[in-house]
């Protein structure tokens, strides 16, 4: 299913702003793998990825590498066994400065920021006036003066134009606020032994680094790093934003621990899905609400009462309402089950489909992600899904389908 | 086996890809990796190729099929094998099956015309095999040749390692 998102209509096919490191097509050459019309995007670590044996595809607009030299499967179990790193310098990294920062951000997102601790994260979403989710991201208050915001590739441009529409709203109305969009690159070292390998190179005890925190610190002698313990496999993880002139080096120096491996846009789509954890444009999109999506918990309490984010006179009544389709897990053996699956009642009446699903390279079954009418998302509920014209039984299942493993703390 | 296609089709109900389409598992097929050339060839002796990517071999008049080292690279881990009841009657280039790997899914078509007499049941908790010994011990299916003739229209070896190699440039 990443396959197909990579084809999807989210691909960017005008350079963005932001003045990235390394150009457009280096060499002018259009890429004959592609059948977009515009060179893709290179991260700074496109001609080490490719040094690295790592295979190309074409993922938003940009070249990213799908696996490397190990196979998905290995690749996958080694992030679950010891540590990977993921590069993910195509996502968006956003500063939000200004006196008004707060204010700005919650007039655009769903979440209780103002209540976030110094260096607290959260995953929030962006909302449209008719109650759809427009992209997720994560939100950091960090104590330098800043909001710092991390947001999906296939939605950059989008996103971009959002909050500088936003923008010139809040500085016609006199608000103090401003936005950077920045440069650093941004790679994910995500698995069990990431932090024995990170403290290595990091002088903070990594132990008060918890889940969905944030520290400004130099790593491996590399300063101007952000490390924020987060990710999107469901093990614990750091996300570590790094200037884009020592991206490289940095993912060297990673690399030269024994535990540690590159892994690529495969693995992280399995793994995600393991986890439980959405993706924007197969999962969530502009036609699915917080609550439809299961995503309820990501609105926040003063939110609720005050209904001052973007769609929320749709989307704060089916709090209570309920929705006519939820977003639930999906386990069956047999058969992969993936992405427009139809998902059937036990009585053979469609009443969902698939979104996102993979066999599961941990628990050997088949996990997926769909909606389906609310009255059959119950944990539990017997269902069967329709592949290769044959119903398959299969059963909704809690989410996530692995157990997740972030770091709350001693 | 030829379309390679993005799960996004896997429900069966959409066409698969066309033959020149760019699927992900062609691009990864294009990538930059080197795929070996002779691995293959010490074990072939006597194989026929399909252009999509299917292999035959017929002993006593029993035609045991599979599919090539090509393939299984460019499909990736299989996880699952989806094969034939014995007993299926196949005309040439019916689908009889596919095979799927993590990210990807993958059609089967028969290479000859006949029915089949075996399916390897140790892939169903083997499908592994496909991927490591895709000439020997991941065998799909054996089925009889009812028309002998079909295999002087398949490719040899040699035919399929220059078809393979004129995909790749």
């Amino acid at each position: 299913m990443l396959a197909r998102a990579f084809a999807n209509g989210l691909c960017n096919r005008l350079p963005r702003e932001a003045t990235r490191t390394v150009g457009l097509g280096a060499t002018g050459r259009q890429d004959r793998q592609v059948s977009t019309e515009v060179a893709l995007k290179k991260t700074p670590l496109y001609d080490f990825h490719r040094a690295q044996g790592g295979k190309m595809v074409e993922f938003a607009g940009w070249s990213m590498p799908v696996q490397y030299k190990d196979s998905h499967i290995n690749s996958h179990m080694h992030t679950r066994q010891h540590c990977s790193i993921f590069d993910v310098s195509h996502m968006l990294q956003t500063k939000v400065f200004g006196r008004d920062r707060v204010k700005f951000v919650e007039s655009l997102i769903v979440g209780d920021i103002a209540e976030l601790k110094d260096n607290q994260g959260t995953l929030s979403l962006f909302t449209n006036t008719k109650g759809g989710i427009m992209d997720d991201l994560i939100v950091t208050k960090t104590d330098q003066g800043y909001l710092y915001v991390v947001s999906n590739a296939g939605c950059a441009d989008k996103d971009s134009a959002h909050m500088q529409a936003r923008l010139q709203e809040f500085k016609a109305a006199g608000h103090d606020v401003d936005l950077e969009f920045m440069d650093e690159s941004l790679i994910a070292l995500q698995g069990p032994s990431m932090a024995q390998v990170l403290q290595k190179g990091v002088g903070d005890d990594l132990r008060n680094l918890t889940f969905m925190t944030s520290v400004l610190t130099p790593v491996f002698g590399i300063r101007g790093c952000r490390i924020t313990r987060c990710g999107y496999t469901g093990e614990d993880g750091v996300e570590i934003s790094v200037p884009s002139g020592d991206v490289v080096s940095l993912t060297e120096k990673l690399l030269a621990d024994s535990e540690v491996k590159l892994a690529g846009l495969g693995a992280r789509d399995s793994l995600r899905l393991e986890a439980g954890l959405c993706l924007y444009g197969n999962d969530i999109d502009e036609t699915t609400t917080p609550v439809e999506a299961s995503l309820v918990w990501t609105i926040g309490k003063r939110r609720r009462q005050a209904q001052d984010f973007p769609g929320a006179d749709i989307i704060v009544p089916q709090i209570k309402a309920k929705t006519q389709r939820k977003r639930v897990g999906v386990i069956s053996t047999g058969p992969p089950v993936r992405q427009h699956t139809p998902i059937l009642s036990s009585d053979g009446r469609v009443i969902g489909e698939v979104t996102s699903g993979c066999p599961s390279p941990c628990l050997k079954q088949n996990v997926a992600m769909g909606y389906v009418e609310a009255g059959f998302s119950k944990v539990g509920t017997s269902i069967q899904v329709e592949v290769r014209k044959k119903a398959v039984p299969a059963v909704v299942s809690k989410m996530p389908f692995v157990p997740t493993k972030y770091y709350m703390g001693q | 086996m030829m379309y390679l296609r993005a799960p996004a089709a896997s429900g069966g109900r959409s066409a698969p890809a066309r033959r020149n389409a760019l699927t992900p598992a062609r691009l990864l097929a294009r990538a930059c990796y080197k795929r070996p050339l002779s691995t293959t060839t010490r074990f072939c002796a006597a194989l026929k190729f399909t252009d999509k990517h299917e292999w035959v071999r017929v002993d006593s008049g029993v035609a045991t099929v599979g599919i090539s080292n090509f393939a299984q690279e460019a499909l990736g881990d299989v996880v699952y094998c989806g094969l034939p009841e014995v007993g299926a009657k196949l005309s040439q280039s019916d689908e009889f099956g596919a095979l799927e790997s993590v990210k990807a899914a993958s059609e089967l078509y028969s290479p000859l015309t006949g029915e089949v007499t075996d399916v390897n049941d140790a892939l169903a908790d083997n499908p592994g095999l496909v991927n490591k010994s895709c000439y020997k011990d991941g065998w799909l299916m054996k089925m009889t040749v009812s028309i002998p003739e079909e295999l002087d229209g398949l490719m040899d070896e040699a035919a399929y390692e220059r078809y393979i190699k004129s995909m790749e440039d």
